[in-house]
């Protein structure tokens, strides 16, 4: 399991990067939904949106899941891409599979990866 | 016991293994003062028995291949079904199969139900079908989950042409009572004009679906192009309730511009079986197939590399998403599926062709044999195809009446829906109907009008 | 989280076992030859409203024939063979069910004639909604709803107008059980209530501190499948139910699970308020590949005005001694919900099957039904109960949950399941319930012998040898059929869902 150290991630699974505002889903969620074929995203570029937020759609062979913003703050874009691609989200889920990047951000409830690593552990078992 | 292949030494081996020693001590979680009723119903029956008493049954019905001709449609229509439909539906292998769950030895549903769906878009026009619905009611109904979706509850209205069917109409209203939705459009006094630009008033960007039917409960045939053109501008989107056997020989919804396209598959080989079961198809653009409820069978390879099909996106459904599915269908109409399948391939291109232009032809001749008779006339100059409003002379019931004592059975009392089409009557006319019975129709009113 | 499904890669071209209809046209073949019109050509419809082309195939008779009896032969059937899905009831289907629903006063009758005309229809519908009630102990009972999540969704919004009715507007939390079939929540998600799922004891039970915790004035009711999905009658019914009415909720009954209860207990005395039964489980309507199939519900009094219309009623009494029936027709409730679908429901393909099954077996027969299905659960639990862990324990009702996975083996439920394909079993449900890990969720039913019990499990138990000793044949099952694993990433990402004529196919006349 990857779970690069400069992101913070939520207790759902979502990961955000202070640096540049992105928001996606880890390494782990990837996994446990395994061989995605669907994204929707909900969110618009502009809008304003708090922490908690469901802001996408994902769907896998045999799993489905709504992601939920880490944090909150003004879309600034949307990974249109992604919608034509969902299987990147298996193959790059750190990188090119972002979902959104917000503007101005302030990180909902997050924790670091040790933390995060620690809280997918205690679930495999 | 008829049906419990075990002996009495067998389960009593069997109670041993289990440890127990009678039938009735498997039973002990069950609260004893509840435990093992005295059920009030009649002794068994033998197999002899029940063919008799549901022959009886049956006899007590007067059906329309031999005790009345009929003219009655609305929704329903006695159509001819070739032989071949019901041995292959008589299959065991189909019919006592379930759900194909284990795509490995369920191919035989599978593929069935692959070719049901691309016969249903070729017939509609559409690029997808989904594997069925319970009927047209229930898939219109599903029409309006897909566009609240779609637009993820923030259009909140959907607009209802009063032409399409009045059952259809309720189903909706039924299906939609805990959302937080407003259906508007076919209020009593709404006009019942086959131009449903009315309508338009009503579409804002609070609307995210419009639904007439084609053609529509009165039977016309309109070209809803522009309507349609109309209605994307503002932004929602159409579904149009088609008779499959017109879509024949009429132009497609799909070519009309609609974005979904539903029915019921009922002309399509079924028997009316007092109403049911039936089946609703559902077919839209490929855009919105993640919103689309109900199962869908996809092509796919097997570790063989052969080409074959499972069930697919099995992840909008109930069984995984929950609460938050779309729709919380499970099951399709398999079997009737099929029988939609198997009639499609057999009538093929010419054969449907055919049925449509017997349709066509006899219910003009007889629009226009009884639109002769004093008293009588056609409620519409529109065009139409195998249904037409006949304006009467007096309540439809009195006709009817009338008729049915001469073993007919007349057409629909639009009055019952409509109060403002008291003594309409819908008359529905199918290749089923012989130039003979249209003239004994004709003369059974024309002595009507004389009494 | 379930295992990996098999994600071969695809060859260029697959190889094709059995055309489409579509690829077995030819042009100029006809199926069905229509009669000429026999009546003078009408004016055609102005040329702008006809469709320029048909894309449907062409094909003579036996051509249709050969084809879907070739499909036929790739599925596994009740007819063919033990199909053992949890949950499913996949008993045998008597055949007598399929002549006499096929009777032409039945095939033949159109659902808006006159009710003069169709006393039959209505007599056998009347009496079936007699007896479900009877064998249920409800107050009424509409055959309306077209499948068992149609009922459920008749149920919620029956409770849902209850409630409104009273001013109780504030009642917005259904209560779910973490064993329920999925259509459960997604009922109450269609309705914009809110579900809280209870969670299971380690018997198998609701747990009863978490319901008592969750019942308060916003909960509409409660939802629970009794037998549960593992197969165990709550040991504590009477207190749930007493607590969810505590509280001022409704108990909804799904009735998936009815055929163990088939005059063994009837839910209506147990305090359920509604329940739809599957008339294509316990009844033996057959599943029909995926349907249809038929899902009537019963309700106590208090709930009786909300029914769906129209239901079938007595309007004018008979005379037994001038040999004259009473005189059926249509009612609608005061408070109905409204209708569900289009005409009557399910009838052909529905109550008659189910009408002629009840008939056949009387108040005896029906018990039997339950006691058989009940025994032969209880026997394939007891024979595989060495072999493979049994979580919850205990004398099951007519289906048992064991787990598919074992100590040192990377064999999963899956892979079980596919191996019993190749010893021409049908395999169990699978990772249902979810509250088991590797479920493999067993239901016999009453139909099967014991011969077929025991080859069964000797099948079940070798396979579990296989697991330990060659877990690659495992792995790799199925090995025999003519299908193998299918590629469902495949099917998914690209997304085939229709086939047309070839590009080229000449479609004028």
């Amino acid at each position: 399991m990857n779970t690069p150290s400069n992101l913070k991630y939520a207790k759902s699974d979502e990961w955000f990067d202070p640096a540049t505002g992105k928001v996606g889903i880890s390494d782990y969620a990837q996994n446990q939904l395994s061989d995605i074929v669907f994204i929707e995203i909900f969110v618009e570029e502009g809008e304003t949106i708090e922490a908690g937020k469901a802001i996408a759609s994902v769907e896998s062979v045999k799993a489905s899941s709504e992601i939920y913003s880490p944090a909150s703050g003004k879309v600034a874009a949307v990974n249109k891409d992604l919608a034509n691609k969902p299987e990147t989200i298996n193959t790059d889920p750190f990188g090119e599979a972002w979902m959104i990047q917000l503007e101005g951000a302030s990180a909902g409830d997050v924790m670091d990866a040790a933390a995060y690593e620690k809280h997918c552990e205690e679930r495999a078992h | 016991m008829t049906y419990i292949p075990i002996s009495p030494h067998e389960r009593d081996e069997m109670l041993a293994t289990v440890g127990v020693k009678s039938l009735d001590d498997l039973f002990t979680a069950i609260p004893a003062k509840h435990r093992f009723p005295k059920l009030d119903l009649p002794p068994a029956w033998t197999e002899m028995d029940a063919l008799e008493e549901l022959t009886n049954i049956a006899n007590a019905n007067e059906n329309v291949r031999g005790d009345l001709i009929s003219f009655l449609g609305a929704g329903m229509y006695n159509h001819y079904i070739p032989s071949v439909v019901d041995h292959m539906l008589r299959r065991g292998e189909f019919y006592t199969a379930y759900t194909p769950y284990q795509p490995e030895i369920s191919q035989g549903t599978l593929q069935a139900v692959f070719e049901y769906q691309s016969l249903m878009a070729a017939l509609t026009g559409m690029e997808v079908s989904n594997a069925s619905h319970y009927d047209g009611a229930t898939a219109t109904a599903e029409a309006v989950n897909l566009a609240f979706a779609q637009y993820r509850g923030k259009r909140r209205k959907v607009v209802i042409s009063p032409t399409v069917h009045p059952q259809y109409r309720a189903v909706i209203r039924t299906y939609t009572q805990g959302m937080d939705i407003q259906l508007v459009g076919d209020a009593a006094d709404a006009e019942l004009d086959s131009d449903p630009s009315d309508l338009l008033a009503h579409v804002d960007d609070n609307a995210c679906l419009v639904i007439v039917q084609y053609p529509d409960f009165f039977g016309r045939v309109y070209d809803y192009t522009k309507f349609i053109d109309d209605v994307h501008a503002k932004g929602a989107l159409v579904c149009v309730v088609a008779n499959p056997t017109a879509l024949a020989m009429f132009k497609t919804p799909a070519s009309m511009g609609a974005d979904i396209v539903v029915g019921d598959g009922q002309p399509l080989g079924i028997p009316m079986w007092f109403g049911g079961p039936s089946v609703g198809f559902f077919t839209t653009r490929k855009q919105y197939v993640h919103k689309m409820a109900g199962r869908l069978v996809g092509e796919t390879v097997d570790s063989k590399g052969q080409r074959s099909y499972v069930l697919t996106l099995t992840a909008r459904e109930q069984h995984i998403k929950r609460e938050r599915a779309t729709s919380n269908i499970c099951t399709n109409q398999g079997l009737i599926a099929l029988g939609t399948a198997v009639y499609l391939s057999l009538l093929g291109k010419s054969g449907l062709r055919q049925v449509a232009e017997l349709c066509y032809q006899k219910a003009h001749y007889a629009a226009n044999a009884l639109s002769k008779i004093n008293g009588y006339s056609l409620a519409h100059n529109e065009p139409f195809f195998h249904e037409f409003t006949l304006v009467c002379p007096k309540p439809v019931a009195e006709i009817n009446a009338h008729l049915l004592e001469h073993g007919i059975l007349g057409g629909y009392d639009l009055g019952q829906d409509y109060p403002s089409l008291a003594n309409h009557m819908l008359v529905a006319v199918t290749e089923m109907n012989s130039k003979e019975e249209i003239d004994t129709l004709v003369e059974v009113l024309s002595e009507v009008d004389h009494g | 989280m379930v295992s990996a499904s098999s994600t071969t890669s695809s060859p260029l071209s697959a190889t094709i076992v059995e055309p489409t209809i579509f690829d077995l046209s030819s042009r100029g073949r006809v199926g069905v030859r229509m009669p000429e019109s026999d009546v003078p050509a009408a004016e055609p419809p102005p040329q702008h409203l006809l469709r320029p082309e048909l894309p449907l195939p062409e094909l003579a008779e036996v051509d249709v024939v050969r084809h879907y009896m070739r499909l036929s032969k790739f599925n596994y059937s009740v007819d063919g063979g033990f199909y053992p899905l949890g949950s499913c009831t996949m008993k045998y289907n008597p055949k007598i069910n399929e002549d006499v629903c096929r009777l032409p006063g039945f095939l033949f009758t159109h659902p808006l004639q006159p009710i003069e005309t169709v006393q039959g229809n209505l007599a056998l519908m009347y009496q079936l909604q007699e007896w479900l009630k009877e064998i249920a102990g409800f107050a009424a009972v509409t055959l309306q709803p077209a499948a068992g999540a149609h009922g459920e969704f008749t149920g919620v919004l029956m409770m849902r107008a209850y409630h409104k009715s009273r001013g109780d507007d504030k009642r917005v939390k259904m209560l779910i059980p973490d064993a329920a079939h999925g259509t459960n929540p997604a009922s109450v998600g269609m309705m914009g209530m809110t579900v809280v799922t209870i969670p299971s004891d380690e018997r198998g039970n609701v747990d009863l501190k978490a319901l008592e915790a969750a019942c308060d004035d916003t909960v509409v009711g409660m939802m629970l499948t009794n037998p549960n999905t593992l197969g165990l009658f709550d040991e504590n019914i009477e207190k749930v139910i007493a607590l969810v009415h505590g509280c001022g909720g409704l108990m909804y009954g799904d009735g998936a699970n009815l055929n163990a209860l088939l005059g063994i207990v009837r839910p209506g005395d147990l305090g359920f308020d509604v329940m739809h039964f599957n008339l294509h489980k316990t009844f033996a309507v057959p599943h029909g590949g995926g349907g249809p199939g038929v899902g009537p519900v019963g309700v106590a009094a208090r709930l009786a005005d909300f029914l769906p219309e129209p239901l079938v009623g007595i309007l004018e009494e008979g005379d037994e001694d001038k040999d004259m029936p009473p005189l059926y027709g249509y009612m609608k409730p005061a408070k109905s919900i409204g209708r569900m679908k289009a005409f009557h429901g399910h009838f052909g393909g529905g109550f008659v099957r189910s009408f002629t099954y009840i008939a056949m077996h009387g108040p005896d027969g029906l018990k039997d039904i339950a006691q058989y299905a009940v025994l032969n659960a209880n026997y394939l639990q007891a024979r595989l109960r060495d072999t493979y862990h049994i979580p919850f324990d205990r004398i099951c009702m007519h289906e048992f949950v064991a787990e598919g996975q074992f100590e040192g083996s990377d064999v999963r439920a899956l892979d079980i399941s596919k191996r019993l394909m190749d010893y021409n079993f049908h395999p169990p449900t699978n990772y249902f319930p979810l509250i088991v890990h590797e479920a493999l969720m067993i239901e016999p039913t009453e139909t099967e012998n014991k011969d077929t019990l025991d080859a069964f499990a000797e099948t079940m138990i070798k396979i579990a040898e296989e697991a330990k000793t060659n877990s690659a044949i495992v792995k790799s099952a199925p090995n025999n059929t003519q299908f193998g694993r299918m590629d469902e990433v495949k099917a998914a990402r690209e997304l085939v869902l229709c086939c047309w004529l070839p590009e080229n196919y000449d479609l004028s006349a």
